[in-house]
């Protein structure tokens, strides 16, 4: 037994952790480049060209593999599959197709109107919207070579309920009635059924799988570089105790500070990583930095104002806070109990 | 012929629009382009996943950019 745990840590360290990656960038800074080993410089150039090329690889094979995956599905697949689910299950499928359906980001208003129209209970849809973004197929793969499998299973299970008890607890509260009355009106409008087209060769799977990489790739490698730049300036220039003071777990409200620091942003889940990485090596808490990285993820400012388009305040500002809520808590919760997951 | 874009005005709208009025000049068609921006107007079409195309009110694609070479095929 032994020799096959050592194995499947071995394949680990290779393929996921690329520590063969990371010790030949090492070796090609320290005696081609002369740099010297105690240096902050070097510190950060390491993390960075090792972050970079280990992203973009690991990218570009688990876009890849999603993509195929997410294939088999639609938004359009979807909606008939919630059609047929009632109550609280209706949000957990919910939230768990948000994870493998695929759609841009600029189709999220199209397929709420959709949904409301197929007269799906709003708060299915929001479970669908909540997880859509925060668990995301490719980028839990991401997230388990950098912190290890225990974390990324826990961030897909609570990534997945703060998806369903934010659906449902629109639901509960019986949030319809904020809903713009022009979406409400599309349910009275004829529908129009188009055909699914459920038919795709495998070789036009492999084809979408391949643009897609492409597309994400073009559309969120600048991210890449930012938040690996960020990583990189966090992992050698900025003290440990600083950070440590700020968003460590001496202080009560880093967990919120993270959040509130997060929500706002916008960027790409794969951006956010490397930043996590650096807070965690400078001694961050799991919880603090999970928290941020959901904060940002789930929540962006754009989101919120295309929101806005369909959907009246009062259920904009409660499903803000639902949310925010679920991340500040998920936070302390890792703080507390998250020595029992690394 | 009557060709309408579906689409919010995203990239991926905008690249759509792009290949096929290319198409159309590359056969030679006569035909008009639409572009539909308004959410209610997308729903109507029966069509969630921008952006689509719709060629004399049949949705022919929905949710992806295909090739200019592609995008002929389909209006044939």
């Amino acid at each position: 037994m032994q020799s096959i745990g050592d194995f499947f840590i071995t394949l680990n360290d290779v393929l996921l952790k690329m520590t063969w990656l990371e010790n030949s960038v090492n070796y090609i800074l320290l005696n081609w480049m002369k740099m010297d080993e105690t240096s902050l410089w070097f510190k950060g150039v390491s993390f960075f060209f090792f972050d970079v090329i280990k992203i973009f690889i690991l990218l570009s094979v688990l876009i890849y593999i999603s993509s195929y995956i997410q294939s088999y599905f639609s938004p359009e697949k979807t909606r008939k599959i919630l059609g047929n689910i009632k109550g609280v299950p209706a949000n957990i499928i919910g939230a768990l197709l948000g994870t493998v359906t695929p759609f841009c980001s600029c189709s999220s208003i199209p397929i709420f109107i959709g949904f409301t129209k197929a007269g799906l209970p709003i708060g299915v849809t929001f479970s669908f919207l909540i997880s859509s973004p925060l668990v995301d197929l490719a980028s839990v793969i991401l997230l388990a070579s950098i912190f290890g499998w225990n974390v990324a299973l826990a961030y897909v299970i609570v990534g997945l309920v703060i998806a369903v008890i934010g659906g449902s607890m629109i639901s509960f509260f019986k949030m319809e009635k904020y809903v713009e009355q022009f979406v409400l009106n599309t349910r009275n409008q004829e529908t129009v059924e188009i055909e699914l087209d459920d038919y795709m060769s495998n070789k036009e799977r492999r084809t979408y799988a391949f643009d897609q990489v492409k597309e994400i790739i073009q559309k969120v490698y600048i991210y890449i570089f930012i938040g690996v730049g960020i990583g990189a300036i966090i992992h050698g220039f900025i003290p440990a105790t600083f950070i440590e003071k700020v968003l460590g777990d001496k202080n009560p409200f880093s967990v919120i500070l993270a959040t509130l620091v997060g929500i706002p942003m916008y960027a790409d889940i794969f951006g956010t990583l490397p930043i996590a990485e650096a807070l965690v090596l400078k001694g961050v808490g799991i919880g603090t930095v999970l928290a941020f990285m959901m904060a940002v993820t789930a929540l962006s400012l754009p989101s919120i104002i295309l929101l806005k388009k369909v959907v009246k305040k009062q259920l904009l500002f409660t499903f803000v806070g639902i949310i925010t809520l679920g991340i500040i808590i998920t936070g302390y919760l890792f703080n507390i109990f998250g020595y029992l997951f690394i | 012929m009557k060709i309408k874009v579906l689409g919010s005005g995203c990239p991926n709208c905008k690249r759509l629009e792009k290949n096929v009025i290319q198409a159309i000049e590359e056969m030679g068609l006569d035909a008009t382009i639409e572009k539909i921006t308004d959410y209610a107007d997308i729903i109507a079409h029966g069509v969630m996943s921008t952006p689509a195309l719709v060629v004399d009110n049949n949705v022919v694609f929905y949710g992806q950019v295909p090739s200019v070479d592609k995008i002929k095929d389909y209006l044939k």
